[in-house]
């Protein structure tokens, strides 16, 4: 089974809030050559768009990974607002 | 909401619903506040519990509860590239009384937090606490949006990632203490499962992998059955995932499309994919004044490699906090020294004496050689005994040639492994 990782999130419920819970310093990223987010995040929600990094917090599964691996201490990590974000049917 | 409570627990996940239930036995007024829109909605795990801790709580639970299926077959499986090795352990004992059940998270916790509400418990679920509340430097109650509540004691049972004990200082988060697990459920038909595995109807497998799945990066697969789906995953320690440049995300996909795997899955329906983060050695402070800290969020976790016992360790640590919380309310004393008995319990039952235990395997566990270099050897011998092309060798020629220049090297570890698992 081969399938995308959006295909994935397309099989997961959310309750999409307004507010980010996730906001990421992106002037520190600059400054980061490795870019371990691109790879350690379990739902790819960390991108490059035209070299800078861009977090979309729609479809992240609040997993917690970003809060410390970020090696630069660039992610600012909270959960999103009470009943919001992912709900999970299996968990 | 202006009443004082004597506990107010955030987050109903075992650990929170165990304290919860017991709280409420007890006759005390609790609260527990849940951030998902129920119990189990953000919740995530490999998928079995060992039984023992829960049925000291609510004896025969599985007679009511929602487990899948009682776990008699114990397989691993050695992993490389073209083959494997598969040690399988089928026990009927494990049946009576039950051993360990497969679970999905979403449905036991709901139903386990109803428990506790059964037994009187207020449960608040949408709502996220964003704060402790502190009064002359110590905890009384909670923050969620403008709403303040207060309680003699706060119980953290917030999770792995637990921004409460991070707030009351007891808690730094480091990426080499945690390992980051990814899950998918694969539906099937009841029939499918248990002719696949080779199980008795409501009898369960739990099947861990170790060795190419990871891509030489410490951690493991592993494969329950549940009644009518697959839980099925990968677990890697985070630092190591990211020294290794390999991307989270393909480990996954490229353990579905593994040979030995991609039999065991093939005709299935993915339903749900998932994450979530595993404290394999991040210790927390216990308490502060006013403040308990159970299950995850406290670190209170054991892998053993075989074995990860996490769930047990909520359980146990939420009644024993319960217990502590019991002691605190008849002195009217909820400071530091005081609530220091719930260190004591958990000295004195299994939980703190099984991190003792096991107070090295994290380290061992971190071993690449175990992921990389064994489960190949296995396979290479295996593959060695199997092949016929011509004159045999004996086995022990065959290891003692394929061990080449290893062999100082296979003895430490083997003297390491059994010290610490
Ligand atoms: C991939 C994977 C596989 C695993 N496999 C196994 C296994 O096979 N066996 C086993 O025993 N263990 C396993 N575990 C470990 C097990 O899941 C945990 O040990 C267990 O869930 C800990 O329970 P807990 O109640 O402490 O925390 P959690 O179950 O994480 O519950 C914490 C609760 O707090 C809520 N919460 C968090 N923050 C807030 C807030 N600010 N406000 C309100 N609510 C909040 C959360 O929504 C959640 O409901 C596995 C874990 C993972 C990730």
């Amino acid at each position: 089974m081969n399938i995308s990782i959006e295909d994935q999130l397309g099989l997961i419920s959310f309750e999409v809030d307004k507010e980010k819970h996730i906001k990421v310093e992106t002037s520190i990223c600059r400054q980061c050559v490795d870019k371990p987010c691109l790879r350690f995040c379990p739902s790819k929600r960390f991108t490059l768009e035209k070299g800078e990094i861009v977090h979309n917090y729609e479809g992240c599964l609040e997993c917690g990974s970003c809060k410390f691996a970020c090696p630069k201490g660039a992610v600012d990590f909270s959960y999103p607002r009470g009943g919001y974000g992912v709900y999970y049917k299996y968990g | 909401m202006s009443e004082k409570f004597d506990a107010i627990i955030v987050g109903a996940g075992p650990a929170g619903s165990a304290a919860a239930y017991s709280l409420a036995k007890m006759g005390f007024n609790v609260l527990m506040v849940e951030r998902g829109k129920y119990p189990g909605a953000k919740n995530v795990m490999g998928g079995r519990m060992y039984a023992y801790a829960l049925n000291r709580l609510i004896p025969d639970f599985w007679k009511e509860a929602p487990v899948e299926r009682c776990v008699t077959r114990e397989k691993l499986t050695l992993l490389s590239e073209k083959s494997s090795v598969t040690l399988d352990f089928q026990d009927n004992e494990l049946l009576e009384p039950p051993n360990s059940f497969t679970i999905l998270r979403a449905k036991f916790d709901q139903w386990f937090a109803n428990k506790a509400v059964e037994a009187g418990a207020t449960l608040i679920p949408n709502i996220r606490v964003d704060d402790l509340l502190w009064k002359d430097k110590r905890v009384v109650g909670i923050v969620a949006g403008t709403d303040k509540l207060e309680a003699n004691v706060v119980i953290a049972a917030d999770g792995a990632v637990s921004l409460m004990a991070e707030k009351a200082g007891l808690k730094k988060f480091l990426a080499k203490e945690f390992a980051i697990g990814m899950k998918e459920i694969i539906e099937f038909s009841g029939k499918t499962i248990e002719d696949r595995f080779n199980l008795a109807s409501e009898e369960g497998a739990a099947q861990l992998f170790i060795g190419q799945c990871t891509k030489q990066i410490p951690g493991g697969a592993f494969i329950y059955t549940n009644k009518t789906s697959l839980s099925l995953g990968i677990v890697v320690y985070i630092n190591q995932l990211i020294e290794s440049k390999v991307e989270a995300y393909e480990l996954m996909r490229e353990f579905n499309s593994n040979p030995a795997i991609a039999k065991l899955i093939a005709g299935g329906k993915i339903v749900e994919y998932s994450a979530h983060v595993i404290p394999e050695s991040s210790r927390t402070g216990l308490f502060t004044d006013g403040l308990l800290v159970v299950g995850d969020a406290a670190g209170l976790l054991v892998n053993s490699g075989i074995t990860l016992m996490g769930m047990d360790m909520a359980i146990a640590s939420g009644m024993a906090a319960a217990e502590a919380v019991k002691i605190a309310i008849g002195k009217n004393d909820f400071l530091k020294k005081s609530l220091s008995y719930y260190e004591y319990l958990l000295k004195n039952d299994f939980v703190l004496a099984d991190m003792h235990t096991f107070k090295r395997s994290p380290k061992f566990l971190q071993n690449t050689r175990l992921y990389s270099l064994y489960p190949e050897l296995a396979c290479k011998l295996f593959h060695r005994l199997a092949l016929v092309k011509g004159p045999k060798k004996r086995l022990f020629d065959e290891f003692l040639e394929e061990t080449k220049g290893k062999k100082i090297q296979i003895i430490r570890d083997l003297i390491k492994g059994l010290r610490s698992l």
